[in-house]
C-alpha cells in the first residue's frame, strides 16, 4: 500500500483502522493517556510552581527534609527545595531530551538507512558495517567519555562551554549518537523491498533523480517503522539520560532531572528514603509507558495485521 | 567457514584499530591535563620545568604522532602507567577484572537459571495469566532504573532489614570468604534482577517462534508429552538464536554491571573505568575502555560462531 496509491477515502479508512487496532492495545491507550498528563505537568510547571508559591531555586535550610505537607505536597529534599516542584521541571529535561534525542537519532537513521538500501553495493556494505560496528560497542562507558569531554579543548569558549544549557545540548547529541541504528536497519530493509514496486520503478523511468525518488517516494511509505523504532528507542534514551545524571556526568545541578535527584537522595538513604521513591518511579513510569505506547503502535501499524 | 571467520576477525580488527584512535584522541579531550595535574601538586614547578615535562612526555607532539608513540609501546605490551594507583595499567586491571567476571558470572548464571524456565513457561501458554504476569515483569525489568533498583535494595536489605552491607568489597581488615560473599548478595541480586527481565523476553519470544513450526507438530502427534515437547524439542532448538542474543548483547551485560558495581562501590571494571575517567587517569581509562570494546566485540563474534556450529542448517559465506 503506497501513498500514492490508496484513494483518498480509502486512505482515511486505512487511517480508522490503524486507529481501531491500536485502541485494541489497552496498555498502550492507558501509556498515551499517562504520557499526555505527564508531557502537560511538565509544560505547566511554571504554573504549580506559582500556585505553590514555591520557587524552584529557593534553597530553604531550615525546611530540609520534610515530610508531606500543603505547602509542600510532596514534602522538600535535602536543601528545602519543593520535591513536587523540582519532579515536574525534571521532568521538563528528561521528557525533552528523550523526545528530542529520538527524533534526532531518527533522522540519522534515515537518512543512512534509505541511502544504504537505496544505492546498494559498497556503500550500502559500508554503512552496515558501520552500523554493525556502532551497535556492538559497549555504549556507557563511551558515554561517559564523550560526557566528560571538556568543551573548551574543542575552542569552544568557557563561558559557553560550562553553562549548564550545554549540559542538556550535550546529552542530545551524545545519546542521538548511539541511537539510530535501529531506525538505520528498518529502513533500509523498507528501502529494500519499495525499490522493488512499481510506483518506485516508474518514477525511476520517467527520470526522476535518486535525491527525489527517495524523498518523494521511499521516505513516506517507510514512515511507519520509522515511528514505531523512534518511539521505542525514547524510553531507552530517558534511561541514559537518568543514568549519566546519576553519575553527575549529564544534566548539572542545581539544574533538576530526575537522574540528578536521586544522586541527592543516595546521601539520604536512611533518613529519607521517599526522597529517592519518586523521581525513580517517575523515569520508571515515563519509560515504560513509552515502550507500551511503541509495542501498540507496532501492532497498529504492522502491515501483516492490516488484513484482518 | 573458515574464510567467513577471517573476514569477521579482520573487520573486528578494523574496528579495534580505529576505537582505539577515537577513544585515545578523546581521552586526551578530558578535563585537567597530566602536567597541569603535576603542577599542582607540586607548586614549585616553573613555566619551563612544565614545558621540559611536556616535551620528555611527548604532549607537545600532534595527536597522530602521539598515538602512534602509545601504541607501539601497547603492541610491545607497555601500557603505561595508572596515575591514581601508582602501578602498572596492567596489574591495576587484573584483580578488577577478576572481581567483574565474579559478579557477572554468578548473576548470569543466576539469570540463565530463572529465565529460561520462566520463559518456557510463559510461552507454553501464550496469553495466559501466567504469561501475562511474565511478560509485565519483563517489561518492568527493562523500564526501571537500574541505579533505582539498586537504590531500592540497598535500602531495604541494607539500611531497613541491616542483613547485608550497603557496598565496597570487604570488610576493612576481615575478609575471607564467606565476608566477600555476604557484600556480593546485593550487588549480585541487581544485576540478576535486570539480567532476568531482558533474558526472559528473548527466551519466550524464540520458544514462541519455534513452537510454531512443523516438527512440534509432529511430535505432538506421535505422542510425545506437553513437556517432552517443551523442553526436548522447543527449548533445545530455542536455545541456538537465545545463545546468540544473549552474546550479541554483551555490551548491555557491561552497562548494567558497570551501573551495579558503581552503586554498590564494587570495585570491578566498570567501576574502575569510570573512576578513572573521573581522575582524570588517562591510561587506566584508555585500556579499560578498549579491553571493554574488545571483549563486546570478541563475543559478537563468538556469537556467530557458535550459531554456525550449534545449527548445521545455517552456512556462514
Amino acid at each position: 500500500m503506497t501513498a500514492a496509491a490508496i484513494p483518498v477515502a480509502g486512505r482515511r479508512e486505512l487511517r480508522l483502522r490503524v486507529l481501531r487496532r491500536f485502541l485494541r492495545h489497552r496498555l498502550a491507550v492507558v501509556s498515551a493517556v499517562v504520557l499526555a498528563v505527564l508531557i502537560l505537568a511538565s509544560v505547566f510547571a511554571p504554573a504549580v510552581e506559582r500556585l505553590l508559591g514555591a520557587d524552584i531555586r529557593d534553597v530553604d535550610l531550615s525546611a530540609i527534609l520534610q515530610g508531606p505537607s500543603l505547602a509542600h505536597p510532596l514534602g522538600t529534599d535535602e536543601l528545602g527545595r519543593d520535591l513536587l516542584v523540582r519532579l515536574l521541571y525534571g521532568g521538563r529535561i528528561s521528557l525533552l531530551v528523550g523526545l528530542a534525542a529520538a527524533v534526532f537519532s531518527a533522522m540519522i537513521g534515515a537518512v543512512i538507512g534509505i541511502v544504504a538500501g537505496y544505492f546498494g553495493g559498497r556503500l550500502d556494505d559500508l554503512l552496515m558495517r558501520v552500523t554493525d560496528g556502532v551497535i556492538a560497542l559497549p555504549i556507557l562507558p563511551l558515554l561517559i567519555v564523550l560526557a566528560a569531554v571538556d568543551l573548551t579543548k574543542l575552542g569552544l569558549p568557557p563561558s559557553i562551554a560550562n553553562s549548564g544549557d550545554v549540559s542538556l545540548y550535550r546529552i542530545i547529541v551524545i545519546t542521538a549518537l548511539f541511537g539510530w541504528t535501529g531506525v538505520a536497519r528498518l529502513v533500509r530493509g523498507a528501502t529494500l523491498s519499495l525499490k522493488e514496486r512499481e510506483f518506485v520503478r516508474a518514477a525511476i523511468a520517467m527520470g526522476a533523480s535518486p535525491w527525489r525518488v527517495m524523498r518523494v517516494h521511499i521516505l513516506p511509505n517507510a514512515i511507519s517503522p520509522i515511528v514505531v523504532a523512534t518511539t521505542l528507542s525514547v524510553g531507552g534514551i530517558i534511561l541514559f539520560e537518568s543514568v549519566l545524571s546519576f553519575l553527575g556526568l549529564g544534566i548539572q545541578p542545581p539544574i533538576p532531572s530526575w537522574g540528578n535527584m536521586l544522586t541527592g537522595a543516595q546521601e539520604q538513604l536512611s533518613s529519607a528514603p521517599l526522597l529517592m521513591i519518586w523521581p525513580g518511579l517517575m523515569i520508571f513510569i515515563t519509560v515504560i509507558a513509552f515502550n507500551f505506547l511503541g509495542d501498540g503502535l507496532q501492532d497498529a501499524l504492522d502491515p501483516r495485521a492490516l488484513s484482518d | 567457514m573458515s574464510a567467513f571467520l577471517i573476514r569477521r576477525l579482520i573487520q573486528s580488527l578494523a574496528v579495534i584499530a580505529i576505537m582505539s584512535f577515537l577513544v585515545y584522541a578523546l581521552i586526551g579531550l578530558m578535563p585537567g591535563d597530566p602536567i597541569d595535574i603535576m603542577i599542582a601538586s607540586d607548586p614549585k614547578l616553573t613555566p619551563d620545568d612544565a614545558a621540559r615535562l611536556r616535551a620528555l612526555y611527548g604532549l607537545d607532539l600532534p595527536i597522530g604522532e602521539r598515538y602512534w608513540n602509545w601504541l607501539s609501546a601497547a603492541l610491545g605490551g607497555d601500557f603505561g602507567f595508572s596515575r591514581t594507583h601508582s602501578r602498572p595499567v596492567l596489574d591495576v586491571m587484573g584483580p578488577h577484572l577478576q572481581r567483574t567476571l565474579l559478579l557477572m558470572g554468578i548473576s548470569f548464571v543466576l539469570s540463565a537459571a530463572i529465565a529460561i524456565p520462566l520463559g518456557v513457561w510463559a510461552a507454553a501458554r501464550p496469553y495466559s495469566l501466567h504469561d501475562y504476569a511474565i511478560n509485565l515483569f519483563s517489561f518492568a525489568g527493562r523500564s526501571a532504573p537500574p541505579f533505582w533498583l539498586a537504590l531500592i535494595l540497598i535500602f531495604v536489605f541494607a539500611v531497613w532489614l541491616g542483613w547485608f552491607p550497603a557496598g565496597g568489597l570487604e570488610t576493612i581488615g576481615k575478609g575471607g570468604f564467606w565476608d566477600r560473599l555476604q557484600y556480593l548478595v546485593l550487588p549480585v541480586l541487581s544485576l540478576t534482577l535486570l539480567n532476568v527481565a531482558g533474558f526472559t523476553r528473548f527466551v519466550r519470544a524464540e520458544t514462541m517462534a519455534v513452537m510454531r513450526q512443523d516438527f512440534i507438530r509432529t511430535a505432538r502427534a506421535k505422542g510425545v508429552s506437553e513437556r517432552g515437547v517443551l523442553t526436548g524439542h522447543a527449548l533445545r532448538n530455542a536455545m541456538i538464536p537465545i545463545v546468540t542474543i544473549i552474546a550479541l548483547d554483551f555490551g548491555t551485560l557491561f552497562s548494567g554491571a558497570l551501573i551495579t558495581e558503581t552503586v554498590f562501590a564494587y570495585p570491578g571494571m566498570g567501576k574502575m573505568i569510570y573512576d578513572s575517567i573521573l581522575a582524570n587517569d588517562f591510561n587506566l581509562a584508555l585500556v579499560g575502555l578498549l579491553f571493554a570494546t574488545f571483549v563486546t566485540l570478541a563475543a559478537n563474534i563468538g556469537a556467530d560462531v557458535a550459531y554456525a556450529v550449534l545449527d548445521p542448517r545455517i552456512a556462514l559465506q
